[in-house]
């Protein structure tokens, strides 16, 4: 055996921290099979009611709003975040790529509270949008874009759209140009290049990009409570409200713990899928 | 290579296309820039009269002043520790075989997949049940295991890319292994931990939604006092101090951009 002159020293504070995350992962499990006790913080007996509970029609409903806020918001994401990063680096000039960079990766560092406020004044009643549209005579109501699933999704696409980008800019950046320009030689166009040669070798990117942004979507929390409003219901908005509003810590458990199953769940079938893909790449 | 018609035609339509998408990018920070200096406390657009009073009454609220000594704080501990426990871990995952390591390091990188709600919320009832008060040890402590994994990531990767020969010639030179870790490892792992350190510092800067779960009164940090000010209040104050956060963070990122070349810092190189 080698000698391990560091290993107690380097290992012991971040098994410190590990130990915290693991008990308060316990400390959620456990409070999902305990009873709720109206006006009180301490939990009752052990129980599955909770997860029962989860089965009534109002959690269902926040699941598959959820779900459809992801799904819509990765794949609006992915159409627009493929050709920003596309051009980014196939641009010639290094002044354009640096502002593309730092107008992409500016939201990235603003936080969700400052993106979903900023989006509010675009899309409110009074707000940028409708007065345009107003003041152009294209609308004679205002249309209200607040508290729908369009507008979360909006705010939601602005969110994910820097790592996005950045992930698939990293995948396209990878691909062999000789490859391309092999295609071009044999007479293929660019548009012939990019389906048949680009755009195949970025699908790795793609899955990984598409899972980050379908798994930020999911935790994402200030953006469906502020422009959702109460009737954008998500599983984030609803552990928040079933905590705080009712107090039901061990509900609110329960439902954080099947959100976080499924969010597992999810990565995995793309992670399965991205195997698959780089199998048949490897033919 | 022959430019067809149809190629000028594509060139056109994708330059279209990617400002569209930059236009997307921007509206709502341009947005924000004029309702900042609408006079009027109802946002209405285009503004009637312009004004600065919202810029000074943002620097006049006081949640906003102790939020951001408050975010300043669990920031800088909180990114300067787990720059300490990840610096440490990511030396003996990239140099070490040890027992549980694999479990070590999946609990230490959960963060990243589990969503900050139940991060949240996971804390919030383990320090109830051990009767921890919500203090600002508490938020560091979060915020630590938030931003870990990217510490950890970060200086991984400066490991990997680590000449190991350089540790070698000072050992054969009668180095001890203290000296070496001080003298030589630590000093060329520095341009890594410092991006760690400072894109750490950042996303604990920033994190809202699980430290909305164990926040109180006192030790509310920056985004949620800037969360609750919208839900009391519908002026435009919080339009002032969007815009002087999107200045600060553009501001950085130039200055990043000049000194370190983004795309290489986002290997899109």
């Amino acid at each position: 055996m080698t000698k391990r002159p560091f290993l107690g020293w380097f290992v012991t504070p971040a098994g410190l921290i590990a130990i915290g995350i693991a008990a308060s992962f316990l400390a959620i499990l456990q409070y999902s099979l305990r009873a709720h006790v109206p006006g009180m913080l301490d939990p009752g007996g052990f129980t599955f009611d909770n997860f029962t509970t989860l089965l009534k029609p109002a959690y269902g409903k926040a699941f598959i709003t959820t779900v459809l806020l992801c799904f819509w918001t990765a794949l609006f994401t992915l159409l627009i975040g493929y050709p920003l990063a596309f051009a980014m680096l196939r641009t010639r000039s290094g002044w354009m790529r640096g502002a593309m960079l730092i107008i992409t990766l500016t939201p990235l560092f603003l936080g969700e509270v400052v993106r979903t406020y900023s989006w509010i004044i675009v899309l409110g009643n009074q707000g940028f949008l409708n007065s345009a549209l107003l003041g152009i005579g294209l609308i004679d109501e205002p249309i209200s874009f607040m508290f729908t699933t369009m507008g979360v999704v909006i705010a939601l696409v602005h969110f994910t759209l820097p790592i996005v980008v950045i992930m698939l800019a990293a995948a396209i950046a990878h691909i062999d140009r000789k490859l391309e320009q092999a295609a071009f030689s044999l007479g293929a166009g660019r548009v012939r290049v990019f389906l048949t040669v680009t755009l195949p070798l970025s699908v790795p990117g793609i899955v990984a990009a598409s899972s980050t942004a379908f798994a930020w979507t999911f935790s994402a929390f200030a953006t469906p409570q502020m422009i959702g409003g109460g009737q954008v219901v998500t599983i984030s908005t609803l552990v928040y409200q079933v905590g705080f509003a009712s107090f039901n810590f061990p509900l609110a458990a329960s439902l954080s713990l099947a959100g976080l199953l499924f969010t597992i769940a999810v990565l995995s079938i793309f992670n399965l899928g991205m195997r698959r893909i780089e199998r048949q790449g490897a033919h | 290579m022959n430019r067809t018609p149809l190629d000028h035609l594509l060139t056109w339509s994708g330059r279209i296309l990617v400002a569209l998408i930059l236009g997307f990018v921007l509206l709502p920070f341009v947005v924000v820039l004029i309702a900042s200096f609408n006079h009027s406390s109802i946002l209405t657009f285009p503004p009637q009269d312009w004004s600065l009073r919202w810029y000074a009454h943002a620097f006049e609220y006081d949640d906003f002043a102790d939020g951001v000594k408050n975010s300043l704080i669990i920031a800088a501990f909180g990114s300067t520790l787990a720059l300490v426990a990840g610096t440490g871990f990511a030396y003996v995952l990239n140099r070490y075989e040890f027992r549980g390591k694999a479990t070590l390091h999946a609990v230490l990188m959960s963060s990243l997949v589990i969503p900050n709600f139940t991060i949240g919320l996971g804390l919030l009832i383990l320090a109830a049940s051990v009767s921890i008060p919500r203090s600002m040890g508490l938020l560091v402590f979060l915020h630590i295991t938030i931003v870990l994994p990217f510490v950890v990531r970060s200086v991984y990767v400066s490991l990997q890319n680590f000449e190991r020969q350089l540790e070698a010639a000072a050992e054969s030179l009668g180095a001890a292994p203290r000296r070496v870790l001080f003298t030589v490892t630590l000093p060329l792992l520095l341009p890594g931990l410092a991006a760690g350190w400072l894109f750490a510092a950042i996303l604990s800067f920033n994190e809202f939604t699980a430290s909305l779960f164990l926040v109180n009164q006192r030790t509310q940090t920056l985004p949620v006092a800037m969360y609750n000010y919208v839900r009391e209040y519908a002026d435009p104050t919080l339009a002032a101090v969007s815009v002087i956060y999107v200045v600060a963070v553009a501001a950085m990122l130039i200055l990043a951009h000049i000194f370190f070349r983004l795309e290489k810092v986002l290997n899109v190189d």
